[in-house]
């Protein structure tokens, strides 16, 4: 391969508007990440974990005050959400939302439309879509029920994993996919996000408050996002030392005497 | 109060209506059902009421003067159409075009008709004034058992206001879609009376496409003949006031009904619709499903569905429901189910209603997955509303309305 796709997060502050006026969320954030890489990102809950990757995706609440995410060079910060979508970044969310009548048939074929620019051809396509979920392990009946709508934590979870794999982005943050699925669910979620990295090769960054999943998806780095920045990298080693301690040490204020 | 909320005497518990009331043999003649009990202002309380015991009467002096308090208006922007009401209207006959069609005559039949008053009769005041002067009814009469389909356009009704009559009729063991298309302008009050015959199967197809302007106040009353088969649809898209109440007696055993409904309110568009199922008859079944967006400042629309299972109706099977999509701040949306039951003996009874709002955060999640805000918005309200087109049963119509819906969502539907 000649040309490694790169997303690269420089300096990046955001802050959101509260009733209590405006917060600052992300303090500096810096972090690059090659395509085929795993990167961990953990921490505490209130860190700015789901902010970073609202962040990167473009939702409109959270407002960038200085810094950049470039994806191959490109300035993301300039395109809409969108776009983003179209240039080979996708986002699990933490919490996905229900669409009220648009089935998840439909759903899918309209945004891989609009990702590819043009249809896929409609044999395949409907391959590829059951050959997901049932490697997924969702029943059939989900192709046509809403989006999201009724589904369970854990099924919202695998439809999640089924648009990462469908949709076949360069680069996947995935938001606290691991949390509220019980250990069956969690084994063929996280086969769902490597079967992906396989065929695709895709750059992962791995949102999560507890280690377990990583057991299952092996991260290259580990990062500690504490209170708006990372606070600590390095390789897997990082997160059992994050199992056993917790995140105690980053936390107790570094004003001690 | 409202002659709706009028004491009852059992006399006047059901439309008098023959058990097949398809033949027009033994109908009576609009005079014969003017109620009689009602008398203006001596009512000290509101008796807790059964459905079919609401006042009826095609005289509209019987009513009095509309002040938006009563259960029928209660929701609808009365001040706006006083002359409907209130006012002197016309009730000659108007210019319509109707696709030919075999076996489905339409012609003009004068008040004696015998069907006229079998279907049912005006609970309020817009709709007996237009029965007062209607000089002639537009009679759509049904026959042959092949299926075929009509289109009835009314494009040049004027703004002045109006009043007017319609019958459609299917013999027994007919079958037919009639198609009731309406556009231009309009300041309307009318009456439309469907009836089926033995085994019939109709579907009716109201399609409100007026101008902005247009006021249109319809009440629909249907009789449902042995094992015959209703499908009601309306569709409100166009309009600055669009009413359109119907009311279904199942009136033969085995009798059968899917009233469907579509409608999108956009900015200041008041679109309401009043449906009324009576099962009268043993073995009735009937299914109401109602679905509607709003889009706009003040777009407003009131759904109410009103199922009575009549203690003649064991073994009746209903279900009705109303979801409505809310796609920007400002609109409201009145979505009121009620269900009285008077047997015990029912095969299933129930209803939904839900009222869902399309917000910044569906669309970004669409957004997330490379769908542009407008498709993103298309997408949701098709899928939403096409459930209902999709029971239509005419592949035409329902390809013009997904477009017409579209247009509605990139607001290019304005004349
Ligand atoms: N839209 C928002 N409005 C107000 N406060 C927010 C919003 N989003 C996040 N926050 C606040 O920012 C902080 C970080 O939140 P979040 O990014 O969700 O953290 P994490 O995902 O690490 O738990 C928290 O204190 C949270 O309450
Ligand atoms: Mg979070």
């Amino acid at each position: 391969m000649t040309f490694m796709s790169v997303l690269e997060i420089k300096d990046l502050h955001v802050s959101v508007e509260t009733d209590q006026g405006t917060k600052q969320i992300l303090r500096g954030v810096n972090l690059s990440i090659n395509e085929g890489e795993i990167h961990a990102i953990m921490g505490p809950n209130g860190s700015g974990k789901s902010t970073l990757a609202y962040t990167i995706a473009g939702h409109p609440k959270y407002h960038v005050e200085s810094g950049s995410i470039l994806l191959d060079g490109a300035e993301v910060l300039k395109m809409t959400v969108d776009a983003r979508a179209r240039a080979g970044l996708f986002l699990a969310m933490q919490y996905p939302v229900e669409i009220p009548g648009v089935t998840v048939t439909n759903f899918l074929r309209t945004a891989k439309t609009a990702i590819e620019g043009e249809a896929p051809p409609i044999r395949t396509w409907i391959k590829d879509v059951r050959q997901a979920m049932t490697d997924l392990r969702m029943d059939k009946a989900f192709a046509e029920r809403n989006v999201n709508e009724g589904f369970s934590g854990g099924e919202k979870k695998r439809n999640e994993i089924l648009q990462l794999e469908l949709l076949k982005p360069k680069f996947a943050v995935l938001d606290e996919t691991d949390s509220g699925l019980d250990v069956d669910a969690l084994k063929i979620v996280s086969e769902g996000v490597n079967r992906a990295k396989t065929n695709t090769g895709l750059g992962l960054l791995l949102i999560t408050h507890y280690t377990r999943i990583l057991r299952y998806i092996h991260p290259d780095f580990v990062h500690v996002f504490v209170n708006g920045r990372i606070a600590e990298q390095g390789g897997p080693e990082l997160a059992d030392r994050l199992e056993d301690e917790g995140y105690d040490r980053f936390l107790v204020p570094s004003n001690v005497g | 109060m409202s002659a709706a909320s009028a004491l009852s005497k059992s006399a006047s518990k059901t439309v008098p209506a023959p058990s097949t009331p398809a033949a027009g043999s033994s109908a009576l003649s609009p005079g014969q059902h003017g109620i009689t009990e009602h008398s203006d202002g001596r009512f000290g309380y509101v008796p807790v009421q059964t459905r079919s015991d609401r006042f009826k009467s095609v005289n509209v002096a019987d009513f009095e003067a509309v002040s938006g308090r009563e259960a029928v208006w209660k929701l609808s922007p009365v001040a706006k159409f006083t002359d409907l009401t209130a006012g002197e209207l016309n009730g000659s006959r108007y210019e319509v075009e109707s696709t030919p069609s075999a076996d489905i005559s339409v012609a003009w039949v004068p008040r004696t008709d015998a069907r006229i008053g079998t279907a049912g009769l005006p609970e309020e005041r817009a709709a007996a004034n237009a029965w007062s002067v209607f000089d002639e009814a537009l009679a759509i009469t049904v026959s042959g058992e092949e299926a075929k389909e009509i289109t009835v356009t009314r494009s040049v009704l004027g703004n002045s206001a109006r009043g007017a009559h319609t019958i459609i009729e299917a013999k027994p063991f007919s079958q037919a879609t009639v198609i009731l298309q309406n556009t231009g302008e309009a300041r309307l009050s009318e009456n439309v009376e469907i009836i089926l015959g033995e085994s019939a199967n109709l579907t009716v197809v109201s399609l409100q496409e007026w101008d902005d302007s247009a006021v249109h106040l319809a009440n629909h009353f249907a009789s449902v003949g042995r094992d015959a088969r209703l499908k009601h649809v309306v569709v409100s898209l166009g309009g600055s006031i669009v009413r359109v109440n119907p009311s279904v007696r199942l009136a033969g055993p085995g009798s059968d009904t899917l009233l469907l409904g579509l409608y999108f309110a956009d900015a200041g568009q008041h679109l309401e619709q009043q449906v009324y199922v009576f099962h009268d008859a043993p073995k009735s079944r009937s299914r109401v499903n109602y679905k509607g967006a709003l889009q706009g400042q003040d777009a407003r629309t009131v759904w109410i569905g009103d199922v009575l299972i009549g203690n003649k109706a064991a073994g009746t099977d209903s279900y009705e429901q109303n979801r409505n999509l809310v796609l920007s701040e400002g609109t409201r949306a009145d979505s009121i189910p009620n269900l009285e039951i008077e047997t015990g003996d029912i095969v299933g009874a129930g209803h939904a209603s839900a009222t869902g709002r399309f917000d910044d955060e569906q669309l970004f999640y669409l957004q997330a997955r490379g769908i542009t805000e407008e498709e993103a918005r298309r997408l949701v309200v098709r899928g939403f509303l096409t459930e209902v087109v999709q029971q239509i049963g005419s592949p035409e119509l329902e390809a013009r309305l997904q477009v017409a819906i579209e247009a509605e969502l990139i607001g290019t539907d304005d004349k």
